[in-house]
């Protein structure tokens, strides 16, 4: 099996793994109890929080330990938003290719009175820090924009986007899932107010995330009930879990770079072959994005049909289809870069890790190819393409 | 549990009656690309009898799935016959379909009464215009 979704999750990585059994093997006393048990899942804990804020470049009373990247992006925002509201400050600016985290969160605060604009992005998937600039206005509480985008892989300047505003003064939050582990972060250097992470995407446990908020800020509970995490998020520590993201995020960060370079050239390989596929796009900019992405749509054909077909030859994948979102309507992001309805229908992405190998890029080289040919083989749609009765948009 | 009924499975890996027929005396198009699926397909009829259909379809598994197995349903049935298939009985052929890819089933149905429409037309034979509804083909999508 060759396993390209890692942006839908990843494999943990050995070392977290053993982490993760041990500490609940061994250190399994609730942090909050005060005999000696308990307080050893304390200081695991404590450890783990000050090990996580020197990675992100932060202080550890900066860290909140979460169920995960959704529960991050949901308490920054919720909790910005209401800061907001106590200062008559109830607009939010961000994108329109945010994660659904994101966006259905900002979309209860609309009927909720707030109002948001959506920066549209740029056809090669980025937002510039002017356009950010511009948006922001005088009750502006929050502006949350991605540090990279999980479909199409897009890296968004993140350190500009940060600067503009702080120069505002307006909180800035992005969600920073799809980057941790694999793109360089400083939360101060990047002028970051809070940030989400989920260990899932980074060879870490499924259900543990962090939560990084600036000293200063003021952070509210989603969560409430116990003391935990300083009163900010409620709930026994998963503590076995949270070491085995810490663990696994230190692996990443200190084989950082080594990773990048590996992983890019597999993509890029990625890249250069698919390309030769006629009427064939990159979702994209070639050059900001994560190591691992890489994102395309062939014309006169549907994603699910084509993951189906990659999944018999042993090659897990992704579309951002209406049929695999069970929706309607196409990836909203594809959207969002302005690909047409049918276009966007046959999109394919392949997320890439260290794990992968030069024969796993070959087989895709010939699989995907391939496949595309049989469908279009018998698509009307590439039929009418061939006879001119429609035209090609790509 | 899979996503898809063995029967779905083997149908959209082994579809009958892919293609499209030059001389077809019916052809049937609905859905459309901006909701991710069209269903093109192309009757044979000698004598009343549906003697070969084809398809071509642009879809998810379940759309293909859901041609093939329409077509192999009238393959060889008198055209009155024919006008009787229902998007449920294409379902239950399949071994039944996920709640969210029944509208494939419907646009089979469809693409197959269109293509007897086609062959009406072409022949001036007489039908009753309400058992073709004017194709909600997409009605889904256009709901939305
Ligand atoms: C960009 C982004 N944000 C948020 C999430 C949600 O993270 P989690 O699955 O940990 O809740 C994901 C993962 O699907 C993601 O890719």
């Amino acid at each position: 099996m060759i396993y390209a979704d890692n942006a839908a999750t990843t494999k943990m990585s050995p070392r977290a793994l053993e982490e993760m059994c041990r500490t609940a093997g061994e250190i399994w006393g609730n942090p909050s109890s005060l005999y000696g048990l308990g307080q050893a899942a304390q200081e695991a804990l404590t450890d783990a929080r000050e090990r996580m804020a020197k990675i992100l470049g932060a202080e550890a009373k900066e860290i909140y330990f979460t169920s995960g990247g959704s529960e991050s992006d949901n308490q920054a925002i919720r909790s910005c938003a209401r800061l907001g509201a106590a200062k008559n400050r109830k607009h939010i600016v961000s994108t329109a290719f945010e994660h659904h985290a994101v966006l259905h969160t900002l979309k209860r605060l609309e009927k909720e009175g707030y109002e948001v604009t959506y920066l549209p992005v740029h056809e090669n998937g980025i937002v510039t820090p002017e356009e950010v600039a511009a948006a922001i206005r005088p009750d502006t509480c929050l502006v949350t924009i991605m540090f990279a985008n999980n479909e199409i892989g897009t890296i968004e300047p993140i350190g500009e986007i940060g600067a503009v505003c702080r120069a505002a003064k307006v909180p800035f939050h992005t969600d920073a899932v799809q980057a941790a582990g694999h793109v360089k972060i400083d939360v101060k250097e990047m002028n970051i107010d809070l940030l989400s992470l989920s260990a899932h995407k980074f060879h870490g446990p499924r259900g543990v995330g962090a939560l990084y908020c600036r000293t200063g800020l003021p952070l509210y509970p989603l969560i409430e009930g116990g003391a935990q995490e300083r009163n900010r998020r409620a709930g026994t520590e998963n503590v076995a879990g949270i070491r085995a993201m810490v663990t696994a995020l230190e692996e990443m960060t200190a084989n950082l770079d080594r990773n990048a370079a590996y992983v890019r050239s597999l993509r890029d390989r990625l890249i250069d072959g698919l390309s030769a596929i006629p009427h064939s796009a990159l979702n994209g900019d070639p050059e900001k994005r994560l190591p691992g992405n890489v994102n395309f749509c062939f014309e006169g054909i549907e994603g699910e049909s084509l993951l189906l077909l990659l999944d018999q030859a042993g090659i897990c994948a992704s579309s951002g289809s209406a049929c695999t979102s069970g929706s309607l309507d196409p990836s909203h992001v594809l959207l969002a870069i302005r690909r047409p309805h049918e276009v966007a229908h046959g999109s394919l992405r392949l997320t890439l890790s260290e794990e992968n190998t030069e024969e796993d890029v070959d087989t895709i080289l010939q699989e995907v190819p391939r496949i595309v040919t049989y469908l279009r083989g018998f698509s009307p749609i590439w039929q009418d393409l061939q006879s001119g009765r429609r035209q090609h948009l790509l | 549990m899979a996503l898809y009924s063995e029967k779905v499975m083997d149908h959209f890996l082994h579809p009958r009656n892919v293609g499209v027929i030059e001389d077809a005396d019916g052809v049937g198009e609905v859905g459309n690309a901006k909701c991710g699926d069209i269903m093109k397909i192309f009757l044979k009829i000698d004598g009343g009898i549906v003697t070969d259909a084809k398809f071509s379809t642009f879809g998810c598994g379940s759309a293909i799935a859901s041609s093939s197995m329409a077509t192999e349903m009238i393959k060889g049935q008198p055209v009155e016959k024919v006008m009787e298939l229902t998007n449920k009985a294409v379902v239950e052929a399949l071994d039944g379909l996920p709640a969210y890819k029944l509208h494939c089933s419907v646009l089979a149905e469809e693409a197959v009464k269109a293509a007897l429409k086609d062959y009406f037309d072409k022949n001036s034979i007489p039908y009753d215009p309400a058992q073709f509804p004017d194709a909600p083909s997409c009605a889904s999508c256009e709901m939305h």
